[in-house]
């Protein structure tokens, strides 16, 4: 337990991918099984204690704590958690504290009532940094800045196995993982997970440019559009329906609309949408649904999702991934003429005879929910990973406002002594009828190195008052920010929330009364 | 047994605490006839007073900072010297807080009062430890009064900096330290460790270096950061100011590891507003545990709390039967010195 409170404790203050990465490799390398195979599943989400784990806390905390001095420690903490870890009377000297495998063990098998002794046992025993380790395990979530995907690039770093076929055994296992740590380790055989649900990694696309467009031919290529949802893939093997994303996390709990009527012996790539009377809604309505592990009966048949499927990977058992693009499509078709499963359809394809002919469709689409073109090589056999040459995608150019510099706040890791993370606004009429900036939106990208020196240089000499580590500043600069697109909000004084928005270019020659107004942002709502 | 009532000669002013028949205040703020300084850290040793008493390493670091300790006349006590100043008896005890620190024991009229000053109890390699006096009156800090404050071993935290070193081989280690007392005793805990490259040190801790040096503390091979070459201070350990370690002066550091040694550490919302990746709980002040076995083992009946957070201790002190009272002091803020 020691070195997992060790490594969390490190990875919460640790900025970097890179040295997350670092931190993660080294602790796989040195820790035995199964505590090792323990704090994966942690780190990915893969353990769940069902406790009243408030109740136990409060019981355990009212013969040991006085309640005054709980409280005071408490609002200078300001986490119950952490305060509790930092103030138990614990570390009783010459405890040996317990491993981690032992915990999730004793807390697997343990009937709830004597959850809470055991935990007063650990706690006694544990420093303060195993004690915050221990309650963060205890309530399912370690919120150290890593995800499931971080962790297993981290495991795929560490073994030089690529990160694409541990993903794909990846949802056959389960913890403590002694078998995938006996592989990556080359003391054991690849783990057989043969007809069971799992996720086999995606085929990404790159961004067309302008040179390669002319050799976009119909002959060689097909053509849909880019549906502005998520990318997912669908399953259904061994018995088992399993939704997941990108990056194979499983979302299944919060989508099980999807995959109820998939057919077993199936494995399709798509994009999940939400759609109500067959229009796609805006993505702001599918991220209604993200981000949850379960889903009410109410969001369901307000946000009833969809998927959009343009590919298949698997079908009655059979692996199609080596077959043309062109093959794969015919017998997604087929099969979903077949089985017809509700909440699919097909990603249509565009009819087109030259490149000048797309660009015309698209600039006529203005349908919702539609991002882009996708352009797919026919004979493409379906790769793991960004192949070269195979997939495009061609975005619709990002909308542009220009905006004021209000705040810079000081950034992360490298970035701690540059003001890095700009907050920028738009002028309105105040209520005295004066113009007056809102803020608009933040960033923290979109510059190079060199810029951000001159700006955090612009942000010191420009400093009109500072609250903490943030900064605001004359109104002087202007922002040209590029966005994807702008929606409604009731959080933003402003009403609206910029998606995906980046600093485009400074205009240190723009005066700060020409940037755009509020008007204009909330003329480019598309909910 | 006792003749009066404390606060009927020791009192709070302007200046801060004045103890009325001996004619001299502890500690004060904007100069005083009479000063008896606990230890240098600015917020005790202020300038301007025209006597002074301290230890010699106090007076010594009162001038490498102020230029001279007192206007008119200064006095070396050494540990455990009784000195007469008007009424009352005054005795420096060591406080184990930094090199010099001190505790001021007041006798007057069989009363007996002890001044803490900031102190520790944990053991410290370059300063005398801290001696516990019983008293009638204890005059307590607060610096980390609160039961989640519980420092752990330095020697583990020190253990911590040197394993990232290892891990991030290409990276500098900047550490931010305060000058006086925890940049001196981080260098030993390091060399305690066995760890004898070159410490780097930002310009401003240098003068505290030497004056350690020179009273016997030995630090080892120390450099300046300021012209050493990026590439030589990849791997290396540079000690900076607080104020440093996330601003300016660090860019010229090659892809610094912000670390920072310090009791406020313990807490994560401190470590990360400040910017810190290495958070190392190393303080030179007593915590909760500490504070509250030494105002029992004193025997005081009476303890007066100054700065710091007060409010917990003070009902601790009530708690366990005691008369407690706030002391508030002029300029003595959140400070960890």
């Amino acid at each position: 337990m020691k070195a997992f409170a060790a490594l969390l404790d490190r990875l919460a203050y640790t900025p970097s991918r890179n040295d997350k990465l670092r931190l993660l490799a080294d602790y796989f390398e040195v820790t035995p099984d199964p505590d090792r195979g323990f704090a994966l599943a942690a780190l990915t989400d893969g353990l769940f204690f069902r406790l009243p784990f408030r109740r136990i806390l409060t019981d355990l905390l009212g013969p040991r704590v006085d309640p005054v001095l709980f409280d005071l420690s408490r609002d200078y903490v300001g986490d119950t958690a952490e305060t509790i870890a930092l103030l138990w009377p614990g570390g009783r000297a010459g405890a040996k504290p317990p491993r981690l495998s032992a915990i999730v063990e004793a807390l697997q098998s343990a009937p709830p009532a004597e959850v809470p002794a055991l935990l007063a046992n650990w706690l006694d025993q544990l420093d303060a940094t195993g004690r915050w380790a221990l309650l963060k395990l205890m309530t399912g979530a370690l919120r150290v800045g890593v995800s499931a995907r971080l962790a297993k690039t981290a495991l795929s770093e560490w073994s030089g196995v690529p990160l694409a076929d541990i993903e794909e055994v990846w949802h056959g296992l389960r913890p403590p993982y002694g078998e995938l740590f006996a592989w990556l380790s080359a003391k054991g055989p690849r783990p057989e997970v043969e007809g069971r649900a799992t996720f086999r990694p995606l085929m990404l696309s790159h961004q067309i440019d302008d040179k390669e467009l002319p050799s976009i031919e119909p002959k060689d290529f097909i053509a849909e559009w880019k549906w502005d949802g998520i990318r997912v893939q669908a399953v259904h093997q061994g018995g088992e329906r399993r939704l997941f994303s990108r990056t194979g996390d499983d979302i299944s709990g919060a989508f099980p609309d999807v995959v109820e009527s998939l057919p077993e012996g199936v494995v399709l790539d798509g994009e999940l949408l939400v759609m109500r009377d067959g229009e796609v809604a805006p993505f702001n309505a599918l991220q209604q649904r993200l981000n949850r592990k379960t889903v009410s009966g109410a969001l369901l048949k307000s946000h009833p999702a969809h998927i959009r499927l343009y590919d298949i990977l698997l079908e009655g058992g059979e692996d199609l991934r080596a077959l043309p693009l062109v093959a794969r499509r015919a017998r997604l078709e087929a099969w979903h003429k077949r089985n017809a499963p509700r909440r699919t359809d097909l990603s249509g394809l565009i009819d087109f005879t030259s490149v000048k002919e797309l660009e015309i469709l698209w600039a006529d689409a203005r349908e919702t929910g539609i991002e882009g073109l996708m352009l797919k090589r026919r004979d493409s056999p379906y790769i793991a990973g960004r192949p070269k040459g195979h997939w495009y995608k061609w975005k619709r150019a990002p909308l542009v406002i220009d905006a004021v510099l209000m705040y810079a706040q000081r950034g992360s890791g490298k970035r701690s002594s540059y003001y890095s993370d700009y907050t920028f606004g738009a002028w309105r009429d105040g209520d005295a009828g004066e113009e007056e900036l809102v803020p608009v939106g933040k960033s923290y990208f979109g510059f190079t190195d060199e810029e951000l020196k001159e700006l955090d240089r612009w942000v010191r000499n420009h400093t009109v008052d500072s609250f903490g580590p943030v900064r605001q500043v004359e109104p002087n600069l202007v922002f040209e920010v590029a966005f994807d697109s702008v929606h409604r909000s009731t959080r933003h004084k402003s009403g609206v929330a910029m998606r995906f928005p980046r600093i485009n270019r400074i205009r240190w020659d723009k005066p700060a009364a020409e940037a755009d107004r509020v008007e204009t942002l909330a003329a480019m709502i598309v909910d | 047994m006792i003749p009066e009532r404390f606060d009927t000669w020791l009192t709070v002013d302007r200046k801060g605490l004045f103890c009325r028949p001996g004619g001299f205040h502890i500690d004060p703020y904007g100069g005083a006839q009479r000063a008896v300084v606990t230890h240098g850290h600015s917020d005790h040793a202020r300038p301007g007073h025209a006597r002074v008493l301290a230890t010699r390493e106090t007076l010594a670091v009162m001038t490498a900072r102020l230029g001279t300790p007192a206007e008119v006349s200064s006095q070396a006590a050494a540990y455990g010297e009784r000195i007469t100043i008007g009424e009352v008896a005054v005795t420096l005890i060591p406080a184990g807080h930094v090199l010099g620190s001190a505790q001021v024991l007041i006798e007057w009229k069989g009363a007996r009062v002890v001044v803490s000053g900031d102190y520790k109890r944990s053991a410290d390699p370059t300063c005398p430890g801290f001696e516990l006096v019983p008293c009638h009156l204890f005059i307590t800090e607060a610096t980390f009064a609160l039961p989640v404050f519980q420092h752990g071993d330095a020697g583990e935290e020190t253990a911590k900096l040197l394993k990232s070193r290892m891990q991030f081989p290409d990276r500098a280690h900047v550490v931010g330290v305060y000058g006086l007392g925890k940049c001196q005793r981080l260098i030993v805990l390091l060399r305690d460790a066995g760890y004898d490259r070159p410490i780097y040190l930002h310009g401003a801790l240098a003068a505290c270096c030497a004056l350690y040096e020179s009273f016997g503390v030995r630090l080892g091979d120390l450099k300046p950061a300021t012209g050493a070459k990026r590439e030589e201070l990849k791997g290396e350990i540079v000690l900076a100011p607080p104020s440093a370690i996330a601003d300016r002066w660090s860019r010229r550091l090659p892809d610094p590891v912000t670390a920072f040694a310090s009791g406020w550490m313990r807490v994560r919302a401190r470590a990360r507003q400040q910017g810190v990746e290495l958070p190392l709980v190393i303080s030179d002040h007593a915590d909760w545990r500490e504070l509250t076995e030494t105002i029992a083992e004193t025997g005081a009946e009476e303890v007066w709390v100054t700065h710091g957070r007060e409010d917990a201790l003070l009902h601790h002190i009530q708690m366990t039967g005691r008369k407690g009272r706030a002391l508030a002091l002029v300029g003595r803020e959140d400070e960890d010195q």
